[in-house]
């Protein structure tokens, strides 16, 4: 589904990924960790086309399309989706509209009719209770005023509304209390299916005990420099850092 | 990062304007330039009384002796006033079935406006008076309205046919001698709308004015006056456009509204008058007075502006508010592209006691546009605790256009409070993004983002003109966003 051979990527003339290779099949998950300012949200960026970052070397295909021509619009389009560390507010564009306009977007690119208004709002009404997301929410403007939780509350709700092939999850969990937490791993597990996959990114096993990896990658400095099963992450946790760092 | 964020500036923000087309019909005109002989010949096409005459013929001398205003933050080429048309009438063709009937020519240049003439094709609940260059071509539901005594006519008809209302009215609010346009306009004006609401009526429709500016080296001087006796409530909606020229062509309008007690008047305005092309050739300058009077008690004035147009844009809506527990407001959205200029704001003038009033003006700037706000609040001796609220604010697109905000206070009485917030803020590459990721072009987020705004102002526009003038923001900054 996506592979990533090589990529080196800049921003303002500084080399932050130096050769990251990856294969992501689907229904797999990947978790990638690493120490802060190692590349992992760059690595997001560069995905999902943020101009911001500069791609200098390598190529990315997502089920063989060549994903790096594509501008930003096309790739989420595509299937990819990304929870963002930080999401945006948007003041005065209520988050029913701004759904609307973007589901329509994405059935526009598979030659769909876009949705009536009482066939979104039934959809907008099943995606939430499927994620939790407290109804009050959707009435507001994209992120305006949400306390950090429910910024990433309402990411996991976006993923719903779009359905994407990958998802690309990054630090959904930082800010969330226990019963948020839950909430949104059980969110991104009932979306799981044998055809999606998702890439979460992380700096706590916590969160792998519900979302179980199929993968788990280190990257640091720029690169992934170790890969292994779920029981990587548990080792992390003991040893830290460190250990990485000693062994490179 | 910079280059990024201009380069998808320079994408959105550069389309056509969609109203630039002329139409083909003959026009009747008067030779360029102006003296007494030319305004005695307006008024004599106009077929006007002998009063209104000399009403225009003293603006006119009072006039000569007035200079233009500078202290605007606007550029304004030095204007030839010998070198404009006074008086351009679209000639209609006499039709045999009925003196009603409007030239097939007009009438789809209306249609291609989107303003039917035809009753039956219309908006429900929304009566217009069509006004092509010195003259109004057509006004629909004249008689639904005079059912409930309400007058809805042009301008130039109701110097006929209503002279007592006018001569109470007319230049009642905005003095003839006022400023250097409103003593042109008071000289020279062509047409315009009149509307009076009798005591007690609520105006069942939305009455609007659409102007339209055909004929070329003319200028255009409208005049409105609107008048609500006690306990009436009328919502009011000017449109207007022009063709693309490279010639800049004046239009120096007067609109007055006097209130009575517990009466409201709603007036907005969707300002779309050609901006000129991408280096700034051409376009409409708008030199507008506009003002109301809140003259009774608990009388309400509601201005809504949302002006995209003109290549220069003078415009200060005001409210006079005398009535105790009178109220003014003033929403504006106010866009500058490329090289459009804009100088706009409100005065709120405070007299009766407990009036109160509300500023709420959000500029968007692009390209290399200038957009200042300009307001007066000011509370006299006697209005005891009056209230004011004003929020500017002003939205970059790129950074080479400039946003400026000029708040004036003058405060006379210790009970009154005056309240001012004023921001800047640029839409950001990472709102963009955040869109783009969810599906959205940069275009369409660009418009998502700016109608978010602008949201608390387009709310308050009639339903049936919100979604139009949403789409109007959106165009007018294509080619320039970021
Ligand atoms: N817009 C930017 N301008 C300049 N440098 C940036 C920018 N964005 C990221 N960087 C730099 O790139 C490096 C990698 O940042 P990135 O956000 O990818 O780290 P991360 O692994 O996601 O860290 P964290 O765990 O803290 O989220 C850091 O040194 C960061 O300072
Ligand atoms: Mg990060």
């Amino acid at each position: 589904m996506l592979v990533i051979k090589d990529l080196h990527a800049k921003i303002n003339d500084k080399e932050i990924l130096k050769g990251i290779n990856l294969e992501v099949k689907p229904g797999e998950v990947h978790a990638i960790m690493g120490p802060n300012g190692s590349g992992k949200s760059t690595l997001a960026s560069v995905l999902t086309g943020r101009e911001l970052v500069e791609v200098t070397h390598g190529s990315v295909t997502f089920n063989g399309k060549n994903v790096l021509e594509m501008p930003a619009e096309i790739r989420s389009r595509e299937g990819i989706f990304l929870s963002f560390q930080y999401p945006v507010e948007i003041p005065g564009v209520s988050m029913v509209n701004f759904m609307k306009a973007a589901v329509n977007e994405h059935r526009k690119y598979r030659n769909l009719e876009p949705l009536s208004a009482s066939d979104f709002l039934k959809l907008l009404r099943e995606r939430k209770e499927l994620v939790e997301i407290d109804s009050a929410l959707t009435n507001r403007s994209v992120n305006e005023g949400f306390s950090g939780g429910e910024k990433k509350k309402n990411e996991i709700f976006q993923m719903a509304m779009l359905e994407p092939k990958l998802s690309i999850l990054d630090e959904t969990d930082s800010g969330l209390d226990i019963d948020a937490l839950r909430v949104v791993a059980n969110g991104v597990n009932k979306l799981k299916t044998a055809e999606n996959a998702t890439i979460v990114i992380t700096h706590y096993q916590r969160l792998l005990d519900y979302i179980v990896p199929d993968f788990v990658h280190i990257l640091y400095n720029g690169r992934i420099v170790k890969s292994a099963g779920k029981e990587l992450a548990l080792e992390l946790e003991e040893k830290g850092y460190d250990w990485i760092k000693n062994g490179n | 990062m910079a280059n990024e964020q201009d380069k998808i500036l320079d994408e959105v923000t550069g389309s056509e304007y969609k109203y630039g087309f002329v139409t083909e019909i003959e026009t009747e005109t008067i030779p360029k330039g102006l003296n007494e002989d030319v305004v005695r010949i307006i008024s004599e096409k106009k077929g006007e009384p002998e009063w209104m005459l000399e009403f225009r013929l003293k603006a006119f001398r009072h006039w000569q002796t007035m200079e233009m205003p500078d202290w605007a933050h606007l550029n304004i080429p030095i204007i030839d006033y010998q070198g404009i048309i006074y008086y351009a009438a679209p000639k209609q063709k006499p039709s045999l079935n009925s003196l009603d009937e409007v030239d097939p020519i007009l009438k789809e240049t209306f249609d291609k406006l989107g303003i039917p003439l035809e009753e039956q094709k219309m908006l429900t609940g929304v009566a217009v008076d069509a006004v092509m260059d010195s003259t109004s071509v057509k006004t629909t539901f004249r008689e639904t309205l005079a059912e409930q005594g309400i007058i809805f006519c042009s301008m130039s008809e109701a110097i006929r046919e209503h002279p007592d209302l006018i001569k109470k009215y007319l230049a009642s609010v905005v003095p003839v001698t006022d400023n250097f346009f409103t003593a042109l306009n008071s000289a020279v004006f062509s047409d315009g709308s009149f509307c009076y609401i009798p005591k007690g009526v609520r105006c069942p429709m939305e009455l609007s004015t659409y102007f339209r500016i055909n004929a070329s080296n003319t200028g255009q001087f409208e005049r409105t006056l609107i008048v609500a006796d006690d306990e009436s409530y009328v919502s009011y909606l000017e449109g207007c456009t022009a063709p693309m020229r490279d010639e800049n062509q004046l239009h120096a309008a007067v609109v007055e509204i006097v209130v009575h007690d517990n009466a409201e008047v709603k007036y907005s305005t969707v300002q779309n008058w050609y901006p000129g092309d991408k280096d700034g050739k051409g376009g409409i300058y708008n030199f507008v007075t506009k003002r109301g009077i809140c003259k009774g008690k608990n009388s309400k004035i509601s201005w809504t502006q949302v002006e995209t147009g003109s290549a220069i844009t003078w415009k200060y809506p005001s409210c006079i508010l005398l009535g105790d527990n009178s109220y003014g407001e003033f929403y504006s959205v106010a866009v500058t592209n490329n090289h459009q200029q804009a100088d706009t704001g409100s005065k709120m003038i405070h007299i009766g006691k407990n009036s109160r009033s509300r500023i709420v003006s959000k500029g968007i700037s692009a390209g290399v546009s200038n957009n200042s706000y300009r307001g007066l609040v000011k509370v006299l001796k006697g209005a005891d605790n009056a209230r004011n609220f004003s929020q500017c604010d002003s939205l970059l697109l790129g950074d080479k256009c400039g946003a400026h905000t000029f708040p004036y206070l003058e405060v006379d009485n210790p009970s009154a409070i005056v309240e001012h917030e004023a921001t800047t803020s640029k839409i950001g590459e990472d709102q963009i993004f955040y869109c783009n990721q969810r599906g959205l072009s940069t275009e369409d987020a660009v418009g998502l983002i700016i109608n978010g705004y602008a949201k608390e102002v387009l709310n308050k526009l009639p339903m049936e003109f919100a979604v139009e003038a949403q789409k109007l923001l959106q165009i007018s900054l294509e080619g320039s966003v970021g």
